[in-house]
């Protein structure tokens, strides 16, 4: 194992990954922006390296930046976390040629499926569901309604990510202006100008299996998270088991996940997101998130796994903490943004009050502490809340309590739209789909 | 007269807009960004662009004057 390792990110993952590190016996080195130096990642860490200033451009998304500071504390490894320099194969493909290890995927898996174009052709042959659509990048809106994929329609950016670029066209009209939109964010967030259509799945829900690509070069599926409560085609709550998937269906979804990382060669934690219509029971492939998902704390209460540490050991070259894996219970995760909770708009500011629920089935990953100042430079999670139950209706009881505990004030929060979500009828039943905080938000 | 002011701390992505312009209710003038989210600021009158308080680039705080709408 490695005597020291530097993660790449900052906030509730950064704490996260350290938390691992450390109780490994570990040397853990975070990097931090001037307008993250008083965050409590930092002074977990046994050594904490100022990279640049708050502009992630000029900090988390230097790459020269990240180097020279893992260079200065002789890292070992580097653990890039989610988001920032997670999917950026010359990133990756860098921490290797200067003799670090990466722990994430080779760099080919991460640029195999960066593309979704290609991702999406690729996992075609090796047999994975797809939905109908486009298998070149779409040059213009002219193009797009000669494609004839039909309607509705997603708009996608190839190069995209975190639901940025990506909307829905139900006419000739509103195609047009969705490719418009899409080009414009995805040569200004992504500098990929490429498009992709895809047919779109009306009350689908959004479902994705985690996986994990051994030392061996086996590829195991952990088990399914549901994450169809989305506004702004973003996660807000993720729970595993899906209500939606019954035992066939779940059987054949991890069956094509596993495809889909051999296909790639996949090493490390990844995640092969799925589109589910839950009245035929059937699924197609979405897109493949090659590193640690935000979510994937609810994985490791169902199934008692760090998947930290599985990703750890598997970069190291050793055997993986467990031979076979099987989840019991139901946890939720509920991710606290700092965004009013009626329009979801952001809402930087000091925190002044912040005090977590405790309990034996509640798990806290926060980013954050009273007195700490959230700004407008980075993305608005402040905490993930997840609760277990033995089932879903315990969960859920778990959840209400936990939700009610969480004080936070300075910002505006999302927390009072989880009570609103708890007392959906839809949400109490299961049954809902990617439109349920839409249709919430349209009574 | 309309002032337009901003709801959050931001940068500012686009200005669509510029003094003198008329401009229609509903119309966007700026395009803010804060939290890796993009925010259009409309106009909730019609009539001309007075004032305009904005430069792409600015980092603006909660309340400031975007624009006058007169």
């Amino acid at each position: 194992m490695f005597e020291s390792v530097l993660v790449a990110n900052r906030g509730e993952i950064a704490r996260r990954v350290i938390r691992t590190v450390r109780a490994l016996g570990i040397k853990a080195i975070a990097v931090y922006s001037e307008a993250d130096a008083d965050l409590p990642y930092v002074d977990e860490a046994d050594e904490a390296i100022l990279i640049g200033s708050a502009q992630p451009t000029q900090s988390y998304l230097d790459i020269d930046a990240v180097m020279e500071a893992a260079k200065r504390t002789n890292a070992q490894a580097i653990h890039p976390g989610y988001g920032f320099l997670a999917e950026n194969a010359g990133f990756a493909e860098r921490v290797i040629a200067e003799g670090m290890v990466w722990i994430g995927p080779p760099p080919e898996a991460i640029s195999a499926m960066g593309d979704k174009i290609n991702a999406r052709n690729l996992m075609e042959k090796a047999g994975v569901p797809v939905a109908s659509g486009t298998r070149e990048p779409v040059p213009d809106a002219d193009a797009a309604v000669a494609a004839g994929i039909g309607y509705p329609v997603m708009v996608k950016a190839a190069g995209g990510g975190g639901g940025i670029g990506m909307s829905v066209a139900r006419d000739e009209a509103e195609l047009r202006k969705a490719y418009d939109t899409a080009r414009t964010r995805a040569e200004r967030f992504f500098g990929n100008p490429d498009i992709l259509l895809e047919r779109y799945i009306e009350r689908a829900r959004h479902v994705e299996v985690q996986i994990l690509g051994l030392a061996d070069g086996t590829v195991v599926a952990l088990g399914e998270r549901d994450c169809s409560v989305q506004r702004r085609h973003q996660k807000i709550v993720e729970e595993t088991p899906s209500p939606g998937v019954g035992p066939e269906l779940r059987a054949r979804m991890l069956a094509a996940a596993v495809r889909a990382g051999e296909a790639v060669g996949y090493r490390g934690a990844g995640t092969v997101e799925c589109l589910v219509d839950p009245v035929a029971q059937d699924f197609v492939f979405l897109e493949m998130n090659t590193r640690l998902q935000v979510e994937h704390p609810i994985t490791e209460l169902v199934t008692g796994l760090d998947l930290v540490e599985q990703q750890l050991l598997i970069a190291a070259g050793e055997p993986v903490s467990f031979t076979t894996v099987e989840p019991r219970g139901h946890a939720i995760e509920f991710r606290v943004y700092a965004e009013d909770p009626k329009r979801f708009l952001p809402s930087p500011g000091s925190i002044t009050v912040w005090e977590e629920p405790v309990g034996d089935v509640i798990r806290v990953d926060s980013g954050y502490r009273a007195g700490n100042k959230v700004t407008p430079f980075y993305d608005p999670l402040l905490a993930k809340l997840c609760v277990y139950g033995p089932d879903r209706a315990q969960a859920l009881a778990a959840a209400r309590r936990a939700v009610e505990e969480f004080r936070i004030e300075g910002p505006k929060t999302n927390v009072p739209f989880f009570t609103e979500l708890l007392e959906d009828p839809d949400f109490a039943t299961g049954e809902y789909d990617t439109g349920l905080v839409d249709r919430m938000r349209a009574r | 007269m309309a002032e337009v002011r901003a709801e959050m701390v931001a940068n500012v992505w686009k200005v669509l807009v510029s003094e003198g312009e008329q401009v229609e209710d509903g119309d966007t003038l700026v395009i803010l960004e804060s939290m890796k989210m993009e925010i259009p600021v409309l106009a909730e009158d019609s009539g001309t662009v007075v004032s305009l308080k904005v430069a792409e680039g600015d980092v603006i705080q909660e309340g400031d004057l975007i624009a006058v709408i007169e």
